[in-house]
């Protein structure tokens, strides 16, 4: 090994123990910002590193890259809104997984002759993951986004069709290792990988979408893995292994918080737990009536109570409410009231969203507790205040065996002496599944936008005292 | 047969290991901030885009342009971005901060 390889290695020695380093920043918020300077660091390192590699002949194709990226990285970043962040992120996967299977037929191209099977294996691999994260990723940003409908796409036969692409996939990789010369066997698995990652989110609802993202999260770290074992880098390697462990335990976390089998979600078949029309209504539209409470009576609840706990879900993302929230939240504090947040892992569009929103909204993250911080609250709490959420508030998921959520953590709102919900409509949207809560006598239904009807609660407190 | 892929095997399973231990303390709070952190960590995919952009082959150098340019994307973009969010968590209730660090050119 000559000074300036050694010089290279090192330098990545150093920027896998910073990238650990930053991830454990992040067991606090407090830490978290010192621990993603030391990212940043481990980057700027790995990267002068590389520029000094003996492979690297020219720079001019770098420089137009790095400034191209640099520009495209800053303009989707700076400004955009939190409310944003699941096609943000989804956005990103899809970047992260191009790079990596670009990367592989890059390599494959000029330096077929001269790998191991084992790194033909893993260069196989990792232009599948690639394009099927690539892919896969731009499918969840259309979803959220809403240029690709939202709601699950299921036909029969649909998981035949994609354990068959995966399973040529990795025949394709076998016949590769076979005869690396066979091109069109090569461009083959890449294709299979665009397919797949088209195919596998098609059947994916909204509600769903934290575990994708959770996964493609995961996909990305491993292509990324697969990356260093056909280059022979380890710091590839472990970076991906970082990225793979965290979408993996994401995964893990949200499954549980759905109560979905992780195999469940492997094979994509979760959309069809959701079918439109598969879900009978257990409650008739017509059969039973709810409250419907204007926002006076909203208000007049509210200034008799003591202890108010407010369960944000995706609506409250729609209507950008966050701030509307926190303004309410802070008239009921001067009131003398105790706010809490009640925030289940799944609310919203990816893991932890709402927090992030209501951090945006300044609201401090020591009121922000989680499902099973909370849950024995509700039966202490005067008033629970739920803006746009759904699923996470059915009690059909504790008590009725038929329902497509039965089985999914949820909290114990109907304990509260009273509900006040903040709904569009009376709409079960897309998953079909009626909720329960709704038409329980202590529970207010308000109808209308969530960001209008708060504003117009602290209106009518402010006037109340 | 060389032991390379071997060793190799050695450290993505140790990192692996040591990446669920660090990443399973995250809390909730932070799981979005998490998922960006790792992403721009991920970004560090553009050491291999480097390589096949600064090589000689002409194909693999307009590949590794494409590449370099997505992976710097979540880089740069990812840290900014992750930055943003972890500035909004505040303990306490600060009087809402709207000048913000970094951003030098005010219009």
């Amino acid at each position: 090994m000559t000074p300036t390889m050694l010089v290279v290695s090192l330098s990545y020695l150093v920027a896998a123990v910073l990238f650990i380093l930053c991830l454990r920043g992040l067991s606090s918020p407090e830490g978290a910002r010192r621990g993603l300077v030391l990212g940043e660091l481990g980057m700027l390192i790995a990267v002068v590193g590389t520029l000094l590699h003996r492979d690297i002949v020219r720079y001019d194709w770098i420089i137009a890259g790095i400034v191209v990226g640099s520009g495209i990285g800053v303009a989707i970043s700076a400004k955009i809104p939190m409310t944003k962040m699941p096609e943000r992120i989804a956005l990103s996967h899809s970047f992260g997984g191009l790079a990596t299977a670009l990367v592989g037929v890059a390599e494959y191209l000029r330096e077929v002759d001269s790998l191991s099977y084992f790194q033909i294996a893993a260069l196989g691999l990792e232009t599948f993951l690639g394009f099927l994260t690539f892919t896969g990723s731009i499918m969840a940003f259309g979803k959220l986004q809403g240029f690709i409908s939202g709601a699950p796409v299921t036909w029969k036969g649909q998981n035949f069709l994609n354990i068959g692409l995966f399973t040529a996939a990795v025949l394709g990789i076998g016949v590769l290792v076979y005869d690396r010369e066979l091109q069109q066997v090569f461009f083959a698995i890449a294709g299979t990988g665009l397919a797949l990652g088209v195919m596998a989110v098609l059947p994916i609802g909204g509600a769903d979408m934290p575990v994708v993202i959770s996964l493609l999260n995961s996909y990305a770290g491993l292509a990324a893995c697969a990356t260093g074992f056909a280059l022979g880098s380890q710091i590839l390697i472990i970076s991906g292994a970082l990225d793979g462990s965290s979408g993996l335990l994401l995964s893990l976390l949200m499954s549980k918080a759905m109560n979905r089998s992780f195999a469940n979600i492997l094979f994509g078949a979760f959309g069809t737990a959701l079918e439109p029309g598969a879900a009978a209504p257990q409650i008739g539209k017509g059969g039973q009536s709810y409250n419907e409470a204007t926002v006076e009576d909203a208000a007049a609840v509210l200034k008799a109570s003591q202890t108010v706990i407010f369960i944000p879900g995706y609506g409250m993302a729609v209507s950008q409410a966050q701030h509307a929230v926190r303004d309410l939240a802070a008239s009921l504090e001067r009131r003398g009231v105790e706010v809490k947040y009640a925030i289940h892992p799944v609310a919203g569009r990816m893991p932890g969203h709402m927090n992030v929103l209501l951090a945006e909204a300044n609201v401090s993250y020591d009121k922000l507790f989680d499902l099973d911080d909370i849950n024995d609250d509700f039966a202490r709490t005067d008033a629970v205040i739920v803006v746009g959420a759904n699923d996470v508030v059915n009690p059909a998921a504790k008590k009725d065996p038929s329902s497509p959520i039965y089985g999914m953590p949820v909290f114990n709102v109907e304990q509260s002496r009273s509900v006040i919900v903040l709904k569009r409509s009376m709409n079960p949207g897309f998953s079909g599944v009626e909720n329960e809560l709704f038409f329980q006598p202590n529970t207010m239904m308000v109808l209308g936008d969530a960001k209008k009807t708060l504003l117009a609660m602290i209106g009518e407190l402010k006037e109340g005292h | 047969m060389s032991s390379e892929w071997v060793f190799n095997l050695y450290v993505f399973v140790l990192a692996t290991f040591v990446g669920y231990q660090v990443i399973s303390r995250v809390p909730p709070l932070l799981h979005t901030p998490l998922m960006s952190g790792t992403n721009a960590i991920s970004g560090i995919s553009l050491v291999a885009s480097l390589l096949a952009a600064g090589s000689h082959h002409f194909v693999s150098q307009v590949l590794g342009f494409v590449a370099v340019s997505c992976a710097t994307i979540n880089v740069v973009g990812g840290f900014m971005i992750t930055d943003r969010m972890l500035r909004m968590f505040k303990r306490k209730d600060p009087p809402p901060a709207r000048a913000k660090l970094g951003e030098g050119k005010a219009s």
